[in-house]
């Protein structure tokens, strides 16, 4: 259930290319040709500020898709009906839908969302830039610190944000906007001061491992102190931490992914004179511990307040591990976890990882008793089971 | 956040409290639209409650909110788009600076009669329509219809609101003069000769709304575009109203479209008498009423050869239909534009400069734009199986502005001596009789869910609304 996606498409029979929607879309999601307009699943986060202002109703189309198969910007072009609905995934679809939304925990703060858009963004200044991964390490990630000044930029951890790089496309378009997970508490990254922090890694490669350049990536790594950015966001209404003190975070990541975790935990270690807090128990995956970004200030938490569990897949003194290995090593505390209804569970990295750790949880689920597909659809619809992988 | 003021008599997003001379001009101005609504809005329609939208405010989740209201009651304000304080001129010999919040005296004349030219087409498309509401096909449609007419009202407002602020006593008296003209009226017409048009019957509504008011996105779309930031905002914002008119003709004539060709396959007809013994409009008239509506529409842009024109886009008062998306140096002053004449009795191109082609350019794009609703008209009849297409006219057919006025051009583009034009038009150009055939269908329906013969329902509801809503409640 959690592999799949309600994808967000547009009735090309009803549709009359009216550009309203294009205008509206504070991601700059929806994009057009001579034929089609269409939704960019990777881009859209069902936020439905385009849904009021469609003036035929043709924008308020979902499929219920694998995430992995989700119908690409080049195939929606070239549709005159949409697809039928693979009845195997309907659940829940269907005109009147709701935007696919899972809820937030119950207790997570009030976020703010799309205070700024591509046409007006807030400018932010660089006020840090440095390397988080090791200097042995192939891949280059930064920890970037972006103050906003005197723009009030409200966030919660979890949220996330949009870089507009500069300059135009290939077709004279300015670059759309890409979204990068925020890595610090809500109260800042210098506490009180008005910023927030970003882990970015330099893309040299694409899926594939074929040498690609990142255009938003590389533009965020090379930038200096003192540059301005245009950001777009606050974004993200739903992967939201609790608030309440009992609750028991279970974080689930790989690379870049740590970013929410890291804001999470921060969050949890400045609350930590207000008392008796639940657990916090950490899945981390990388290739090498060069690679783990944030490696060393990770290392210094203490364990009483956090249970931390590295997986490298590729370090030359041990076998490869990945974070589902050591969860399924961890089958006790996590069945624990997984039982006690204080727990939320975050899973946040490359696409790939996403079904092994539905599985190991599964598996974990079904060992203490529990129909696992009952239990993760439960948690999911109580707002304590969040996963976001790209 | 802006948000509109609904303490004050008129809602509006532009802080009318604050200047209390504007308030009152405007507060005066008011009794005298709800007159000209009660005299000249859709007849009969006054005691009728009808599931609007109302703006309420410029955000996206704000403007959209729907609800049953009468009419007479219904919230006309004044909602520009959110300013951008670092907006540039994009375009002409100002480009670069930063637009203009109040009007610069050299412009005030030229900007004024833009303003009017645009504002004068509002109240008239609703004097136009107002007999429609007699014979809607169903309680969808005349819903439809309704929000048509608001909101070419709310557009009144907003020219009038840009009269009242900037252009004092002049600005005033055209805000009035607004209120006097009427359509088709031999002493006091309207301002452009499509609008004096009476429209007679809802397959010239549908055409209407898909071609005329294409033409006003084109234009609002050029005016989105001024250096006078106020009128920018303010066209910006109507512009997502207009997309609302352009759905309407769409889906209405594609409505039309699908239950002849329902109609011609479940009887295996092809032949327009029998068709029309059917109660549905055979495709031919469809294909003249569309040659009527396309040519007279794109007169509206003007003539083909403008030193006006040329004079607005200089100056930084009108822009090119997205204007700041394309790709060459927004002053024109090299550029060419091919403009059709007509030579030794054959059209041909020649090159203009394109500061004076910028009618012709407008033109263009519209063209194309239409176009695009006319293929997936098509895409309707070909699923039918039928071998039939619509086709829009040839840019020179049945033109009355500019160097291709009276010259005798067929819907192909073949030039013909004025006789053998004069023995086409019938096969060209909806006919009395045409016109008398579609009138006929013409009668009310008001049950829920219920449409005419001739009209298929639409693929959904509005607002996520059922087909069988009561989009009117007539008690």
């Amino acid at each position: 259930m959690n592999t799949t996606l309600n994808q967000h498409l547009i009735d090309p029979e009803i549709c009359i290319r009216c550009n309203t929607c294009e205008e509206t879309c504070p991601v700059g999601a929806i994009s057009h040709d001579s034929r089609n307009y269409v939704v960019d699943a990777g881009l859209c986060n069902a936020c439905g500020a385009c849904l009021p202002p469609c003036p035929t109703g043709s924008i308020d189309n979902w499929r219920q898709v694998l995430r992995h198969a989700a119908y690409g910007v080049a195939e929606q072009l070239l549709w005159d009906t949409l697809p039928v609905q693979d009845p195997a995934l309907a659940a829940g679809t269907g005109p009147s839908a709701p935007p696919a939304m899972a809820p937030r925990p119950w207790s997570a703060g009030q976020p703010a969302l799309n205070l700024f858009d591509h046409r007006r963004p807030a400018r932010a200044t660089v006020v840090g830039n440095y390397r988080v991964t090791g200097a042995a390490a192939a891949s280059d990630t930064r920890h970037i610190v972006l103050d906003f000044g005197a723009t009030p930029f409200p966030v919660l951890e979890g949220q996330s944000i949009g870089i507009l790089p500069p300059g135009d496309d290939s077709f004279g378009r300015p670059h759309h906007a890409r979204q990068y997970s925020i890595a610090s508490p809500r109260d800042g990254e210098r506490p009180r001061y008005n910023n927030l922090a970003l882990t970015v890694k330099r893309v040299t490669a694409d899926h594939d491992g074929r040498p690609v350049h990142g255009l938003c990536s590389n533009y965020l790594c090379d930038l200096r102190k003192v540059e301005t950015v245009d950001v777009t966001g606050p974004f993200g209404a739903s992967f939201l931490m609790p608030d309440h003190p009992a609750a028991h975070l279970v974080m689930i990541c790989t690379g870049t992914g740590a970013a929410p975790m890291r804001a999470m935990t921060e969050r949890r270690r400045r609350l930590q004179g207000d008392g008796r807090q639940g657990r916090l128990v950490l899945f981390f995956g990388a290739r090498t511990r060069d690679e783990l970004p944030y490696f060393g200030p990770l290392m210094t938490l203490p364990a009483a307040f956090i249970d931390v569990h590295l997986a490298l897949s590729r370090a030359p003194d041990r076998p490869k591990a990945y974070v589902q290995d050591l969860m399924r090593a961890q089958a006790d505390q996590l069945g624990g976890l997984l039982a006690d209804p204080e727990t939320y569970v975050y899973v946040c990295g490359l696409k790939g990882m996403e079904s092994g750790v539905l599985a190991a949880l599964s598996e974990i689920a079904a060992a203490r008793g529990f129909d696992p597909q009952g239990l993760l659809a439960t948690m999911a619809a109580a707002g304590r089971l969040h996963l976001e992988t790209y | 956040m802006m948000s509109i003021d609904y303490t004050d008599l008129i809602p509006n997003n532009v802080e009318l409290g604050a200047d209390r001379t504007l308030q009152r001009a405007l507060e005066a101005w008011q009794p005298n639209y709800r007159n000209w609504w009660l005299e000249m809005g859709p007849e009969g329609t006054h005691d009728l409650d009808i599931y609007l939208r109302t703006a309420i405010s410029a955000e996206p989740s704000g403007w959209a909110q729907f609800g049953h209201v009468k009419m007479p009651d219904y919230r006309w304000g004044i909602f520009l788009a959110p300013r951008d304080p670092e907006r540039a001129i994009g375009f002409g010999e100002h480009r670069g600076q930063p637009a203009w919040q109040e009007v610069p005296g050299e412009h005030r004349a030229n900007l004024r009669r833009i303003i009017v030219t645009q504002g004068d087409t509002e109240p008239a498309s609703v004097e136009q329509q107002r007999h429609l509401g007699l014979t809607a096909p169903s309680l969808y449609d005349l819903r439809n219809l309704f929000q048509v007419n608001v909101e070419e009202g709310r557009h009144l407002w907003a020219m009038v609101y840009l009269l009242h602020r900037f252009f004092g006593r002049d600005g005033r008296e055209e805000a009035d003069a607004l209120l006097e003209r009427r359509s088709g009226d031999t002493d006091n017409p309207r301002i452009l000769g499509a609008f004096n048009e009476r429209t007679p019957d809802w397959l010239a509504f549908f055409m209407f709304t898909y071609f005329t008011d294409r033409d006003g996105k084109f234009q609002l779309c050029a005016l989105a575009e001024s250096g006078f930031d106020p009128l920018a905002r303010t066209t910006r914002f109507m512009l997502t109203e207009e997309a609302h008119h352009m759905f309407v003709g769409e889906s209405g004539v594609a409505r039309v479209i699908q239950r002849t060709c329902e109609v011609m396959k479940a009887h295996d007809l092809r032949d327009p008498a029998q068709v029309r013994a059917l109660g549905v409009i055979d495709l031919e008239t469809i294909q003249r009423y569309l040659n009527f509506h396309f040519s007279v529409t794109i007169d509206l842009f003007g003539a083909d050869q403008s030193s006006n024109a040329a004079g607005f886009y200089s100056a930084g008062l009108k822009g090119r239909f997205e204007e700041t998306k394309r790709a060459d140096d927004h002053v024109l002053k090299d550029r060419v534009y091919p403009v059709l004449t007509v030579a030794d009795g054959r059209l041909t191109e020649h090159e203009a400069p394109m500061l004076t082609a910028l009618n012709e350019v407008l033109r263009d794009d519209f063209i194309r734009d239409s176009h695009g609703g006319v293929a997936r008209w098509n895409k309707i009849i070909e699923k039918h199986g039928l071998p039939f297409r619509l086709k829009a006219p040839h840019k020179a057919f049945n033109r009355r502005i500019g160097q291709l006025a009276g010259v005798h051009v067929t819907p192909d583009g073949q030039v013909v001596a004025a006789a053998e034009w004069q023995a086409g038009a019938a096969h060209w150009l909806p006919t009395e009789a045409d016109r008398a055939f579609v009138a006929a269908l013409m009668g009310r329906v008001v049950e829920p869910g219920r449409f005419a013969n001739w009209i298929a329902p639409p693929p959904v509801g509005i607002n996520r609304q059922p087909i069988d809503f009561s989009y009117v409640r007539f008690d």
